[in-house]
C-alpha cells in the first residue's frame, strides 16, 4: 500500500538534503576558489578543490566521530551520566580487559572466538572458491549456467539472506531439521545451544561468502596463459605438480589481496553473527556485535568506545602487516 | 603489483585471449562426468535454499509451519503476495529506501570521481597520507562509528530524520570509491589530457570531456558500490531512524515482519523475493564488470 502524503513527504526530506548538500558545496568551493586561487595563487589550488567536499564530509562522519570517540573513551558516559561525564583517563582500556564486556563474555574468549570465525570461514571461502574455479575453468557444457547459479548468493541481500538462513534453521519447521529427521538424525536446536549456533552462524557466512572468492579466483585462473600448462605437460609433470607450480604462484596476486579484504570483512561482520543469534547466546557474539550490545543495549557508551578502539588496532596492525608484507601499498601510494 | 615478479614471459604473451585458457587440456569423459557431478551438487547447495524463500511464499496462510519438504506446495497461492503489496506499507519501505539510496549513491560517485581525479594526477602535499587513511577508514568496524554518530546525530536533531542518513550514506562508500576509480584512473594515460590542453581545454574540461568518458564503466561499478551498501544497509538506518513508521527503509520493515514474538513467515517471504529478484538481476547483469572492477587495482597495482 502506498499513498500520495506519504511518498511526497520522503521525497521532500530526501530532495531538501541533497540541496542542502549542493548549497554547501557551492559556498565551500567559492570560499575556496577565493583564497587559493584569487588570494594565494596556489600552486596546487585545483586538486584541493576537488578533494574539499570529499574531504569535509569524511571529516564530519568518520574524522570527528573517531575524535569524540576517543574522548568518550576517557570518560565513565553511560545512560546515568549521559550529560555530564566525568574523565577516567585510561580505566575504561584497563576494564575491557579486566571486566566482563556483556553479562559474563570477556574480551579474551570474545578475541579467540572471533579469529576462530575469521579462520574457519576464509578457510571454507577459499578452499571452497578455489575448487570451483578450478571446476569451472575448463571448456564445457552449461559452464554459463553454473557459474550463474553459484553466484546467486553473493547477489542475494545480506539482510535477506541472513534473515531467511534464521528461519531455516528453525526446531521444527526449518528445512535442515526435517532433512536431519528425514534421515534418521534427531534435530538440533540451532537457535538456542552455544555450540551449534555457532555452527550455523558459520554455514551461513560460507554459503554467502564462497561465490566471491570463486569469482575472483575463477578470473584469475583464467589469466593464466596455457602455454604454462603444455610446457609442463611435456616435462611429465602431473597433475598436482602443475597446480602446485603454475596455478598457485600465478594466482597469488589475486588471491593475496581477496584474502586480506575476506578477513577484514568477515572479522567486522554484523549481520550474520547479530541475526543468526537472535537469543542472544553470549557465546555466539564475536567482537563487533559484542560492540554492538554493549554500546546499544546495555548502554555502556565510554566502555564501548574504549573497547572499539581495542578492535579498531587490532584490525589495523593485522592489515598494515599483511600490506607491508604482500608490497601492495608500494605500487600504489 | 606482483605481476612484476613473474618471469618476464608471462607480459610478452599478448597474443589474442581465448576465453576458456584451459582448454588445452580435454578431460577424459569419466573425468568430464565427475567434474559434473561435483558442480551439480554444489549448484544444489546454493540455489535450494534460495528456492525455499520462495516456497514458503507460496504456501497458504494457514499453513506457514508445514513439516512440508516440497517446493512448489499442492496448495500454491499468491496470497502472502496481495497482502505485502496491498495490505502493508512494503512499496512505502521500498519507496523510501530507492529515494535515499539513488541519490545517495550519485552524490557519493561525484564525490569520489572528483577526488579520486585529483589524487590520481596532481602530488599535492599530503597525498600519500590521504591514501593511507582512506585505506584505513576500511579497518573500522562499521558498529564503531555508531555510537559517537549517534550522539552527534541526536545532538543536531538528525535522529528519526531521514536527512542525517542521506547525508551519510553520501560519503560511507567514498574512500572505497576513490581508491578503485584513481586505479582506473592511473591506467588512462596522461597524455590524452595534455593533448586536449593544448587544443585549449581547461584541466576541468580535459577531466570532464577526455576522462571521464574513459572511465565510465568504473563509474558504473563505483555507482553499482555506492547503491548496494546503501540499499543492503541496515545498522545505520537502524540506529538513525528509530521506529517511526513512516520512515522504515526495507530492511527495517523486513526486519519488523520477522519479530521475535511473531513471524509472518509467508509474507516476509513474499516481501524478500520482491526485493530480492530486481537486485540479483541488476547484480549478475553487472557481475563481470564488479569484477574486473575489484581486482584491476590488485592485478596493475
Amino acid at each position: 500500500m502506498i499513498d500520495g502524503p506519504t511518498v511526497l513527504k520522503s521525497l521532500q526530506e530526501v530532495g531538501m538534503t541533497v540541496l542542502v548538500i549542493f548549497i554547501g558545496t557551492a559556498i565551500l568551493e567559492t570560499i575556496l576558489y577565493l583564497i587559493l586561487v584569487r588570494a594565494l595563487h596556489y600552486r596546487f589550488a585545483l586538486p584541493f578543490m576537488l578533494i574539499a567536499p570529499a574531504v569535509l564530509g569524511l571529516v564530519a562522519l568518520v574524522v570527528i566521530p573517531l575524535a569524540w570517540e576517543l574522548w568518550i573513551s576517557m570518560t565513565n558516559m553511560s545512560l546515568k551520566h549521559f550529560k555530564v561525564p566525568e574523565f577516567i583517563g585510561l580505566t575504561n582500556y584497563v576494564k575491557v580487559f579486566t571486566q566482563p564486556v556483556l553479562k559474563s563474555v570477556t574480551f579474551l574468549p570474545l578475541f579467540l572466538r572471533t579469529i576462530l570465525w575469521t579462520f574457519v570461514n576464509i578457510s571454507f571461502h577459499v578452499l571452497g572458491g578455489l575448487g570451483l574455479a578450478l571446476l569451472l575453468n575448463r571448456k564445457m557444457r552449461g559452464r554459463a549456467i553454473y557459474r550463474t547459479l553459484l553466484v546467486l548468493p553473493w547477489a542475494v541481500p545480506q539482510v535477506i539472506a541472513v534473515l531467511a538462513w534464521r528461519n531455516e534453521f528453525h526446531y521444527e519447521f526449518g528445512f535442515i531439521n526435517l532433512m536431519l529427521r528425514d534421515l534418521g538424525i534427531a534435530p538440533i536446536a540451532w537457535l538456542t545451544t552455544p555450540v551449534p549456533n555457532f555452527i550455523a552462524m558459520c554455514i551461513t557466512n560460507i554459503w554467502l561468502g564462497i561465490p566471491f572468492m570463486m569469482i575472483i579466483l575463477l578470473g584469475g585462473l583464467q589469466s593464466i596463459n596455457d602455454e604454462y600448462y603444455e610446457a609442463a605437460q611435456m616435462d611429465g609433470a602431473n597433475a598436482w605438480q602443475q597446480f602446485k607450480s603454475i596455478t598457485m604462484p600465478l594466482i597469488a596476486p589475486v588471491m593475496t589481496p581477496a584474502i586480506i579484504l575476506g578477513t577484514v570483512w568477515t572479522f567486522n561482520n554484523f549481520n550474520i553473527p547479530f541475526f543468526i543469534n537472535q537469543n542472544e547466546i553470549e557465546s555466539s557474539d564475536i567482537l563487533v556485535t559484542a560492540l554492538f550490545r554493549a554500546s546499544f543495549q546495555y548502554n555502556r557508551y565510554g566502555f564501548s568506545a574504549a573497547f572499539a578502539f581495542v578492535i579498531f588496532i587490532l584490525l589495523l596492525v593485522y592489515t598494515i602487516f599483511y600490506l607491508k608484507r604482500s608490497g601492495t601499498l608500494k605500487g600504489a601510494v | 603489483m606482483a605481476a612484476l615478479n613473474q618471469p618476464t614471459k608471462v607480459e610478452k604473451t599478448p597474443k589474442k585471449k581465448t576465453i576458456f585458457q584451459g582448454s588445452a587440456r580435454e578431460d577424459s569423459p569419466f573425468k568430464r562426468f565427475w567434474i559434473h557431478v561435483g558442480l551439480i551438487i554444489a549448484c544444489i547447495f546454493t540455489v535450494y535454499p534460495i528456492l525455499r524463500i520462495l516456497s514458503v511464499a507460496l504456501r497458504p496462510g494457514d499453513r506457514l509451519l508445514s513439516t512440508n519438504l516440497a517446493l512448489i506446495p499442492p496448495d500454491a497461492t499468491l496470497e502472502a503476495f496481495r497482502i505485502v503489496l496491498f495490505d502493508k506499507p512494503f512499496l512505502q519501505w521500498i519507496w523510501n529506501s530507492l529515494a535515499i539510496t539513488m541519490s545517495t549513491a550519485l552524490i557519493g560517485v561525484i564525490l569520489a570521481a572528483t577526488s579520486a581525479y585529483a589524487f590520481s594526477r596532481w602530488k599535492f602535499p599530503g597525498r600519500s597520507l590521504g591514501l593511507i587513511f582512506l585505506l584505513g577508514t576500511q579497518m573500522i568496524p562499521a558498529a564503531m562509528l555508531m555510537i559517537p554518530i549517534y550522539i552527534l546525530a541526536i545532538k543536531l536533531g538528525l535522529v528519526g530524520t531521514f536527512r542525517g542518513l542521506v547525508i551519510a550514506y553520501c560519503v560511507t562508500s567514498v574512500p572505497f570509491s576513490i581508491w578503485i576509480l584513481k586505479g582506473y584512473y592511473d591506467t588512462i594515460p596522461i597524455d590524452l589530457e595534455e593533448a586536449a590542453r593544448i587544443d585549449g581545454c581547461s584541466q576541468l574540461q580535459a577531466f570532464w570531456r577526455i576522462l571521464l568518458p574513459l572511465s565510465t564503466p568504473s563509474l558504473a561499478i563505483v555507482f553499482l558500490f555506492n547503491f548496494t551498501f546503501a540499499w543492503n544497509d541496515y545498522l545505520l538506518a537502524r540506529v538513525m531512524l528509530g521506529s517511526q513508521e513512516q520512515l522504515l527503509v526495507w530492511p527495517l520493515g523486513l526486519q519488523r515482519m520477522v519479530g521475535q514474538f511473531q513471524t509472518q513467515w509467508g509474507q516476509f517471504s513474499a516481501a524478500s523475493i520482491l526485493v530480492a529478484i530486481p537486485v540479483m538481476a541488476l547484480f549478475l547483469y553487472s557481475a563481470k564488470w564488479l569484477i574486473s572492477g575489484l581486482t584491476l587495482g590488485s592485478v596493475k597495482g
